[in-house]
């Protein structure tokens, strides 16, 4: 019995440190993480890092026209996204029928194109967005000449808006998912019909996680670099992209050029660490402000359902 | 197995014939066949499983938002048929409203739940849309306790003005039958003595359906009583004779307390 | 006895009677406003509802274009004769015998005077950083979610799992940055190591984005284990620890395996991370600290280069089906064994 008991407190012992030391070390990656990139790179920060092109070979100056393109790519991919991302979402839970085929398919769907490799993406908007849509208009509308069958601000949108749609699709089901049945049955006994339900009960109840779908995809966008690669990103421009045919400056593609290409890597180094810190720091505003949307939209409706 | 009551002169506005509901290939319910009379209170009773709450939800059309549900029969509403190939739910729902066991307003302002119902009916911009608000808070005798905070969240109200709540945010459609499932259970005693004077008041000008678990309840406020039993109607009648004088046994055993 | 509370319904009912009569006598119908007229709702909301059923396809419509896309530019590869003098799918993938060497090997060169376009050491480079990525990931992962499931407060774990899900929202570009310029250095004096870049140093920053993946479906594989399960085990006498070893982990497995699996298929699709850290030479070796290519990051380098159309640029998009059929498998595989594993613990799927 007592060799038992010690047995127990042994182990109990060697799971609770191992376990605990595994999270510590998960904690700690991130905390050298941070601080590491908030070391090297609060220096050069500053209104004017913001607000100013880069200069001297990207040795000085300032990244906006990376934050511009990255703002100017993530608002087109919304405008794609959201909707499309939000009536499937809507489809699958509201109207589809569990059992059929087609509603499985689609679901399978979803899923793979959630694990498909970011770089197969970038192949995809190159093979279909550049050279099948954009060149097909090329050749009906322009006579042939190279107007939107080459990389561009448009297609990098459009490429990041299908990478993106799983993750709002699968927010958006979440949301649903919470709103109460009780809702829509009062509202169908009242006699509205199935879809004034869901725009007018379903729908407002849901935003929250629509929204925190959104800050999410928005957050992939600013960060993703392997699908832009070829479908619009580039490293120096000297216009900002004022029409969906330009090329773009991004942040992390930025980030990528400066740490793998620059002539002068130890020079460059400032610049890059305020870029990375820069990147850091808008994906993180985004991730907790999504955290906090969703955390708040659970307790509510826990709240509201006991 | 079921009459029709008879002593009354009232008319039947909701005639039910050879009603039966199936889940997938289990029969729930039936076969049914009553008449429920017009600008009266009737009461279905019974022990719990035993299909009146399912038979209730079949004058709506409710039933249909279950996958699996099948229905078989016939329900007309001053002639017209509910489940016809012509019919359509939604106009079934404007004109039989519905109120349910938990209260489930709209998280939305006491005045916005009241009028959703008429908004979805296209009368969202009328002038008349507060006058109708209005009229249909005080039918559910809660106008005097919210008329001053008509803007703000109903879910800040008791449990028992959220079913009041409820109650005219369907009357607020004039339905012509109100169909209402176990409408007080979750509620303390003075709410549901509230709710049971408000089905009294009711009945003057709606056909009331009434499904309660609660006998006392149901000799209180009820005109007329079906007992329900294992998915068979067994008896109707005047509630005062179902319970004074029940023609079926079973109905007696019921009601003396011998199960249930 | 039971006639009191029951002789009201009596005298209710005549009167009723007479009411019904007195107010249809005495009510005048003006008193009533007018019954309003029930519209049908506004004509576009039928035109709406049918179009969400179209737009839902665009998922699986998304899926099947980017196969037929991507493998469409491969296609040169197994048809064009001009692709052909250069590389054929057996060159590809069995052993060449190339001028200058000793015996047949697969070597990946295609830059050079003659280009050679041997997949296996980028095969190899992708599995080795992945290996070491899971080896890493999975440990940490599957460790932190037990202890923040099982072991950490309220107020932690409240603390704790944002903290984790911020790691995750870390792009990809930014661990290659880390790795890069502060652990290949670390590691390279810590460990002696010749050459900086490598599959080790990959595959650990690679682990990185894995871990946040594999702690959050993890964690939520655990919490939802049936209390009755804990409880029936404590009442029997067990330690802590056997209950959550030989108990709730077992129980928790479809959900753990599908973290794995979803991690699986993160690492070998990874870009960045090993485009800026493997150190990008297609070398075939056991060895985990020399650099490697992976499949993933040689399409990122060399697409930028490639004649459009030549078969170098076909090659790069027969990669990348190659990735693409691999990951769709592994989430293939993945879902079955979840389905076979729920089955074996007698879970209703």
């Amino acid at each position: 019995m007592i060799v038992r008991r010690w047995r127990g407190r042994v182990g109990d012992a060697a799971l609770v440190i191992s376990t605990g030391a595994a999270t510590l070390l998960v904690l700690l990656i991130l905390a050298i993480l941070v601080i590491d990139v908030v070391r090297g790179g609060s220096a050069r920060l500053s209104w004017g890092f913001l607000t100013k092109a880069p200069t001297e070979g990207m040795t000085a100056g300032g990244v906006f026209p990376a934050i511009f393109g990255t703002v100017a790519m993530v608002i087109l991919m919304t405008i794609a996204v959201v909707p499309a991302g939000v009536a499937t979402a809507i489809y699958l839970h509201e109207y589809a029928d569990r059992q059929a085929p087609l509603t499985r398919i689609i679901r399978i769907a979803v899923n793979n194109l959630a694990g498909v490799p970011s770089i197969v993406f970038g192949l995809f908007g190159l093979g279909f967005f550049i050279q099948f849509v954009g060149g097909g208009i090329d050749k009906v509308f322009f006579g042939g000449s190279k107007v939107l069958g080459q990389p561009a601000l448009l297609w990098a949108s459009l490429t990041m808006a299908v990478l993106t749609l799983p993750v709002v699709i699968v927010a958006t089901e979440e949301a649903l998912r919470s709103v109460p049945r009780e809702l829509r049955e009062a509202s169908l006994a009242l006699g509205a019909t199935k879809f004034q339900t869901v725009l007018n009960v379903v729908l407002p109840q849901a935003t929250p996680g629509i929204m925190t779908g959104t800050i999410l995809a928005i957050s992939r966008g600013a960060g993703e670099v392997a699908p832009i690669l070829f479908t619009g990103a580039a490293y120096y421009l000297p216009q900002l992209p004022w029409y969906p045919n330009s090329q773009f400056m991004h942040l992390g593609y930025h980030v990528y050029v400066l740490a793998t290409q620059s002539p002068d890597v130890d020079a460059a180094k400032p610049l890059l660490y305020s870029t990375v810190l820069v990147l850091l720091a808008v994906t993180f505003v985004l991730n907790l402000s999504a955290f906090v949307v969703r955390s708040r939209m659970r307790h509510r409706f826990a709240g509201a359902s006991s | 197995m079921s009459t029709a009551p008879a002593v009354d002169n009232a008319r039947p506005k909701l005639t039910v014939k050879d009603l039966c509901v199936f889940y997938g290939s289990k029969k729930a319910l039936g076969p049914v066949s009553m008449e429920i009379p017009e600008k009266r209170v009737t009461a279905l009773i019974g022990p719990s499983g035993c299909g009146k709450s399912t038979f209730l939800r079949s004058l709506n059309r409710m039933n249909e938002l279950i996958p699996a549900c099948r229905m078989e029969g016939s329900v007309t509403l001053d002639e017209q048929a509910i489940y016809g190939p012509g019919t359509d739910a939604v106009m079934v729902r404007r004109r039989i409203g519905m109120v349910f066991q938990r209260s489930n307003p709209f998280p939305k302002s006491i005045f916005e739940n009241v009028a959703y119902g008429l908004r979805i009916g296209g009368m969202g911009n009328g002038s008349d849309l507060s006058g109708r608000v209005e009229r249909a808070l005080r039918q559910s005798a809660l106008w005097e306790e919210v008329k001053d905070r008509l803007n703000e969240s109903a879910l800040g109200m008791s449990g028992g003005q959220q079913q009041r709540l409820c109650i005219a945010r369907a009357l607020a459609v004039e339905p012509e039958v109100l169909l209402m499932d176990e409408p007080a259970s979750a509620l303390d005693p003075i709410a549901t003595a509230h709710i049971e004077e408000l089905i009294n008041e009711l009945s003057d000008g709606y056909t009331v359906v009434i499904v309660t678990h609660n006998m006392q309840q149901a000799a209180r406020v009820s005109d007329y009583t079906a007992f329900f039993y294992m998915g068979d109607l067994i008896e109707v009648a005047n509630t005062q004779v179902l319970f004074t004088k029940p023609s079926q046994s079973r109905t007696e055993d019921y009601i003396t307390g011998r199960f249930g | 006895m039971k006639s009191d509370s029951l002789a009201k319904p009596q005298v209710h009912l005549q009167q009723r009677e007479l009411q019904d009569k007195v107010i249809a006598a005495s009510r005048p119908a003006a008193a009533a406003p007018a019954k309003h007229v029930r519209q049908p709702p506004p004509s576009w909301h039928i035109f709406a509802e049918g179009s969400l059923r179209i737009v839902a396809m665009s998922a699986i419509a998304a899926v099947i274009l980017i196969f037929a896309f991507v493998a469409k530019e491969a296609l040169p590869l197994l048809f064009s004769g001009s692709v052909h003098k250069e590389v054929t799918l057996r060159t590809m993938w069995t052993a060449q015998q190339w001028p200058g060497y000793d015996a047949a090997d697969h070597i990946w060169q295609p830059v050079s005077d003659i280009p050679k376009y041997g997949i296996w050491p980028l095969i190899f480079g992708t599995v080795k950083v992945s290996i070491v990525a899971m080896l890493v990931a999975v440990p940490l992962g599957v460790g932190a979610a037990v202890y923040v499931s099982q072991y950490a407060s309220r107020r932690m774990r409240e603390i704790i799992k944002p903290t984790i899900e911020l790691l995750a929202g870390v792009p990809s570009v930014v661990l290659g940055f880390f790795a890069l310029m502060v652990m290949a250095s670390w590691l390279q004096s810590w460990l002696g190591l010749e050459s900086r870049l490598n599959a080790l140093v990959a595959g650990i920053a690679l682990s990185f984005a894995i871990i946040p993946l594999i702690f959050t479906i993890s964690e939520e594989a655990l919490g939802a284990v049936p209390r009755s399960y804990v409880e029936a085990s404590t009442a029997l006498g067990a330690a802590r620890w056997q209950t959550i070893v030989r108990v709730l982990v077992p129980a928790a497995s479809p959900g753990i395996a599908a973290a794995v699996a979803l991690g699986l298929g993160r690492a070998v699709g990874e870009t960045m991370v090993v485009l800026m850290a493997s150190g990008n030479a297609a070398i075939t070796s056991l060895s985990f600290v020399e650099s490697v290519r992976t499949l993933s990051a040689t399409i990122a380098a060399e697409l930028a280069e490639v004649v459009f159309g030549g078969p170098h640029y076909t090659v790069l998009f027969y990669l990348g089906t190659v990735l693409f059929i691999t990951t769709f498998g592994i989430n293939l595989l993945g879902d079955y064994a979840i389905v076979r594993m729920k089955k074996s613990l007698g879970v209703s799927s």
